[in-house]
C-alpha cells in the first residue's frame, strides 16, 4: 500500500559484511594497502581528483568497509598518472596498487 | 548479561519516590490512542490502592507537543507549566505526578532552568499573576506516573489476578520495556535506574513473572521525535526508526511491548500495521503483530480488569494472542462495543498484523 | 637533623626513587598500601613498544633498593608540619619524622563501568585493558571466547571525555591498544581485530614503528571513530557503534570481545594524603607542580615532592626519570637547607 512514504534507505556500514578473502587476496599480493594511514596526501594532489570522484584513500576504506562497488567508483576516473606515488609517505606503490584492486574487484562478480 | 552488574546501576539511579498525596495531570494525547489508561491508573491507585490521587479539570497540557515542534517558545511553555504547579499548590498538594513523558521531560527541564537562572523564575513567576492572577508554586517532588506504578509494583503484585507468564507452559513472557527518551535520557538521575539500563519497566515486569529482554536498539527512539512524524516529508523517517527496532528486537521473540511514554506505543503499535503493508512483515507469531501495551494496561491486566474496559480493542495490533497466553478471558463478542453495547464499528484493513 | 625520606607508593616510581635516594646515603623510608610491591606494574603482562616482560623491568627495580626500609600493606594514618619536618603517622603504629616526603602515589584506571554505555559489567565480552594483561599473564578469563573472530579496542575510556570527569589525554592508552592488538592477533591469528581512536597518539621512540607493524604485519584495522554505544546480542556477543569519521558515516560491528582502554586518573589513596595537607589539585584531578617547566617534581609547599602519574598520566620510562629527577630535587633541598 501507498502511504505518501517510505522506509529511508540505511547509510550505516556493517563490519559483519566485510568480505575479508577478497581483502586478504588484495593483501597478499599488495601488503602496502594496509599501511595507508588515511593522510590524503594521494587525494590532495590526484591529477583527476579536482575534477571527478578519484580518491586512492576513500577506495581503500570503502574497500576495509565492505563496500566494494563505491571503491571502485573513486578509482574510475585514475589515469595512472603516479602522482600520488611521489607524495605517499610511506611508500605505498599507489599504482601497482591501484591495478591489483581493479583486477580483484573488477574480475570478482 | 551479568544480572549483578545491571543491579549495580540501578542501585545508583534510585529515586526517594513518596508513598502518597498526588496531584495528577493527564497527557493530551493519551486519552484518544489509549483512552482507559489514565483512568485504570487512578482506579488502581484510589480504588484498590487506597491512595490519595487528585485531579481538577482546570489543568491544561503542559504545552510540550508546541515546545519540541517549536511552535511556541520556551517562556510560555513555562508559565503553562506554573499554571500548573499553582494549581497544585491551590488545592494543597506538594507532590506533582503527570501521565506523560514528555511533560515530565519538560517540567524537570523547567525546574532545572528555573535553578539555573533564578531571574527567569522571577519573570515567569510575573507572566503568572499578570495572566492568570495565581500564586507560584513549586512542587516538592516531581513524578512520572510509571514512577507510581513502579513504586506500588509490590503491592500489584500481591493483588495479581494473572501474572506475565505462559498459563500452559509456566515460561515467563518475554517482555521489550521501551522507556520514552524524554523520561530519563535528558536528566538520567530523574529516571528509576538512569538513562542507560533504566529499571521504572524493568521493574514492574519482574514483579510481575516477566523476562526483560534487552535487545540491541533498546535505546533507539521509537521514531515519534514529533518533527520527524508531524511533517508527511520526514515520516519515512520516522517508520525507519521503528522498523530498525522491530529488526533488533525480532530474533529475541518478545511476546509483548511495554512502555511509558504516550507516543512509543502509538508508533510501535501503529507502525507494525503500516511496515506489515509496505513491506509485507511483520514480528509477533503466525503472522501477527507483537502486542504493545501502556504499563497501566498491563498493571490493568495482572489485576484483572476487563480486556475491553482498558480499551486494548483500540490498539492496531491484536492483543488476543496475549490474553491467551496469560490465560486472561475475554469475550470476543463485546470487542468492539462501546459503553451500554453500542457498537463502534470494526476496522476496516484488517491485516496480517491485527486480528 | 635527620636524612630522613619518606616516600609513599611502593609502584615503580617509588622503587627506583627510594634506591637513588639510598645511593645518595639518605634515609629512606617507603611505604606501599598493597601486600606487594610494583604498583600497576606488577599486574602488567608486558610492555610497549618492543613487548618485554613486565617482571623485567620490576625485578631489578626491587632488586635496587636492598637496604631501603619499606612496609607494605601500610597506609598514612596522618601526616602535618611541625616546625620544618613532616610527622607522618602510619597505620602500622610506627611515626616517621621526615624533612621531605615523595609522593610516588601514581594513577587508579579509570573506572570502565562508569562509561555505562560500554556496559562494563554488565555484558559479558566487555573487559579493560588491565583484564587483558591478567589474561595475557594467566591464560584465563571467561569472558574471551576460546577462539574468537573479532576483537576491538576502544581508545580514550575515560579519557578526553569532560563528561566522565576527565578532559585530558592518558597518554599510555593508545601505545597500549596497539601492544595488544598485536599480541591479540598473535594469539587469534583467525581474528579480525579493531581498534577505535579518536587520534593516534604515537608520540615515543618506536611507537609509530609499533603502528606501522600493527597495521602491515598484524592487519589490525584502526577505525577513526569513538564507540558511541554498546550492546549485547542474542549469542551474547556484544553490538558495538561508532562513526567511521574518515567515510562520515555511522558503522556497526559485532564482536566477540571488546576491551576498553581505560584512562589513568589521580590515585584515591594519594589524593587522600594530599587532602590532609592541602596539597593543590588542578582542574584534572592530579597534583599541581611548583612550575609546570623546570619544577616539575616540587609541591609550592616546602618538603613535598612529586614524581611519577600523580602529577599526570606517565609512560613508564618518564615516570622512572620523574623517580631520579626528584632524588636530585629532595638531595638539592637538603643540601640548601644545611
Amino acid at each position: 500500500m501507498d502511504f505518501g512514504y517510505s522506509l529511508s534507505p540505511s547509510s550505516r556500514i556493517d563490519l559483519d559484511l566485510f568480505d575479508r578473502n577478497r581483502f586478504n587476496t588484495l593483501a597478499e599480493i599488495e601488503p602496502d594497502v594496509l599501511k595507508c594511514m588515511a593522510c590524503g596526501s594521494c587525494t590532495a594532489t590526484c591529477t583527476a581528483g579536482k575534477y571527478a570522484k578519484n580518491s586512492l584513500r576513500s577506495a581503500i576504506l570503502y574497500l576495509q568497509n565492505g563496500q566494494d562497488k563505491q571503491a571502485l567508483e573513486y578509482l574510475k576516473p585514475c589515469m595512472l598518472c603516479g602522482k600520488c606515488f611521489m607524495v605517499c609517505p610511506r611508500g605505498i606503490n599507489t599504482r601497482h596498487l591501484i591495478l591489483s584492486i581493479l583486477k580483484i574487484y573488477n574480475n570478482a562478480k | 548479561m551479568i544480572y549483578e552488574g545491571k543491579q549495580k546501576i540501578w542501585s545508583e539511579y534510585q529515586k526517594e519516590i513518596p508513598e502518597d498525596h498526588y496531584f495528577y495531570v493527564r497527557s493530551c494525547i493519551r486519552q484518544s490512542f489509549f483512552p482507559a489508561s489514565e483512568k485504570v491508573f487512578l482506579d488502581i491507585t484510589r480504588n484498590r490502592l487506597h491512595k490519595d490521587f487528585f485531579e481538577t479539570e482546570h489543568h491544561t497540557t503542559c504545552g510540550g507537543i508546541a515546545y519540541h515542534s517549536d511552535a511556541i517558545p520556551q517562556e510560555t511553555s513555562m508559565t503553562i507549566i506554573a499554571r500548573q504547579f499553582a494549581l497544585m499548590h491551590k488545592y494543597g498538594y506538594e507532590n506533582y505526578v503527570c501521565s506523560c513523558i514528555t511533560s515530565f521531560g519538560l517540567y524537570t527541564e523547567t525546574l532545572e532552568t528555573w535553578r539555573e537562572f533564578p531571574e527567569l523564575e522571577e519573570k515567569i513567576k510575573e507572566n503568572l499573576w499578570e495572566s492568570c492572577k495565581l500564586e507560584f508554586a513549586k512542587p516538592k517532588y516531581l513524578a512520572h506516573a510509571s514512577d507510581l506504578i513502579y513504586k506500588y509494583r509490590n503491592l500489584i503484585a500481591s493483588q495479581a489476578k494473572f501474572k506475565l507468564i505462559e498459563k500452559k507452559s509456566g515460561r515467563p513472557l518475554r517482555v521489550v520495556e521501551h522507556i520514552g527518551c524524554h523520561y530519563a535520557k535528558m536528566f538520567p538521575s530523574r529516571g528509576v535506574g538512569g538513562a542507560e539500563y533504566p529499571y521504572v519497566l524493568a521493574g514492574m515486569i519482574e514483579a510481575w513473572g516477566g523476562e526483560v529482554i534487552d535487545y540491541p536498539e533498546r535505546r533507539h527512539c521509537c521514531g515519534f521525535g514529533f518533527r520527524q512524524y508531524l511533517i508527511k516529508s520526514n515520516r519515512g523517517y520516522s517508520l525507519s526508526n521503528t522498523h530498525k527496532k522491530f529488526e533488533s528486537m525480532e530474533p529475541f521473540k518478545p511476546d509483548m511491548i511495554i512502555t511509558n511514554c504516550p507516543g512509543c506505543p502509538y508508533f510501535l503499535d501503529r507502525w507494525q500495521y503500516v511496515i506489515s503493508e509496505m513491506e509485507g512483515k511483520t514480528y509477533g507469531e503466525n503472522g501477527h503483530g507483537i502486542p504493545v501495551f501502556t504499563y497501566e494496561e498491563v498493571a490493568g491486566l495482572v489485576m484483572g480488569y476487563d480486556p475491553w474496559d482498558l480499551g486494548l480493542q483500540v490498539h492496531q495490533v491484536g492483543v488476543e494472542p496475549l490474553l491467551d497466553k496469560m490465560g486472561i478471558p475475554y469475550d470476543p463478542e463485546k470487542k468492539y462495543k462501546g459503553i451500554n453495547n453500542k457498537d463502534l464499528g470494526r476496522p476496516e484493513l484488517p491485516t496480517c498484523a491485527c486480528l | 637533623m635527620n636524612k630522613n625520606v619518606m616516600v609513599i607508593g611502593g609502584g615503580p616510581c617509588g622503587l627506583e626513587a627510594s634506591a637513588q635516594l639510598h645511593k645518595m646515603g639518605y634515609n629512606v623510608i617507603l611505604i606501599e598500601k598493597e601486600k606487594q610491591l610494583g604498583g600497576h606494574l606488577a599486574k602488567w603482562d608486558r610492555l610497549f613498544p618492543e613487548g618485554i616482560e613486565a617482571k623485567e623491568v620490576l625485578q631489578p627495580l626491587v632488586d635496587n633498593i636492598n637496604g631501603v626500609k619499606y612496609f607494605l600493606d601500610t597506609e598514612v594514618v596522618s601526616i602535618n608540619l611541625l616546625d620544618k619536618e613532616y610527622n607522618v603517622i602510619l597505620s602500622n603504629g610506627i611515626t616517621v619524622l621526615s624533612k621531605a616526603v615523595l609522593m610516588t602515589s601514581g594513577f587508579d584506571l579509570f573506572p570502565a563501568e562508569k562509561k555505562e554505555e560500554y556496559g562494563y559489567g554488565i555484558y559479558d565480552r566487555v573487559i579493560t585493558n588491565a583484564d587483558l594483561e591478567k589474561f595475557f599473564a594467566t591464560g584465563k578469563d571467561p569472558r574471551v571466547v576460546e577462539n574468537p573472530k573479532r576483537i576491538g579496542f576502544v581508545h580514550c575510556v575515560g579519557s578526553r571525555d569532560e563528561k566522565a570527569g576527565n578532559r585530558y589525554c592518558s597518554k599510555v592508552c593508545c601505545a597500549t591498544a596497539v601492544k595488544q592488538a598485536c599480541e591479540m592477533k598473535a594469539l587469534f591469528p583467525d581474528a579480525e581485530i579493531f581498534c577505535f581512536y579518536m587520534d593516534l597518539r604515537m608520540f615515543g621512540r618506536g611507537y609509530e614503528d609499533m603502528y606501522l607493524k600493527a597495521q602491515k604485519d598484524y592487519g589490525i584495522r584502526f577505525i577513526r571513530g569513538r564507540v558511541s554505544e554498546v550492546s549485547e546480542t542474542l549469542e551474547k556477543q556484544v553490538l558495538v557503534k561508532a562513526e567511521d569519521t574518515l567515510s562520515g558515516k555511522p558503522l556497526k560491528v559485532t564482536l566477540d570481545l571488546l576491551v576498553l582502554m581505560a584512562g589513568m586518573q589521580n590515585a584515591k589513596s594519594g589524593i587522600r594524603i594530599g587532602e590532609m595537607i592541602s596539597m593543590k589539585r588542578s582542574d584534572d584531578g592530579f597534583f599541581t607542580t611548583k612550575g609546570s617547566i623546570l619544577s616539575l617534581q616540587e609541591c609550592d609547599k616546602a618538603g613535598i615532592f612529586y614524581a611519577g602519574a600523580c602529577t599526570g598520566p606517565k609512560t613508564l620510562p618518564d615516570t622512572l626519570n620523574e623517580a631520579r629527577a626528584a632524588a636530585v630535587s629532595i638531595h638539592n633541598y637538603f643540601n640548601k637547607e644545611n
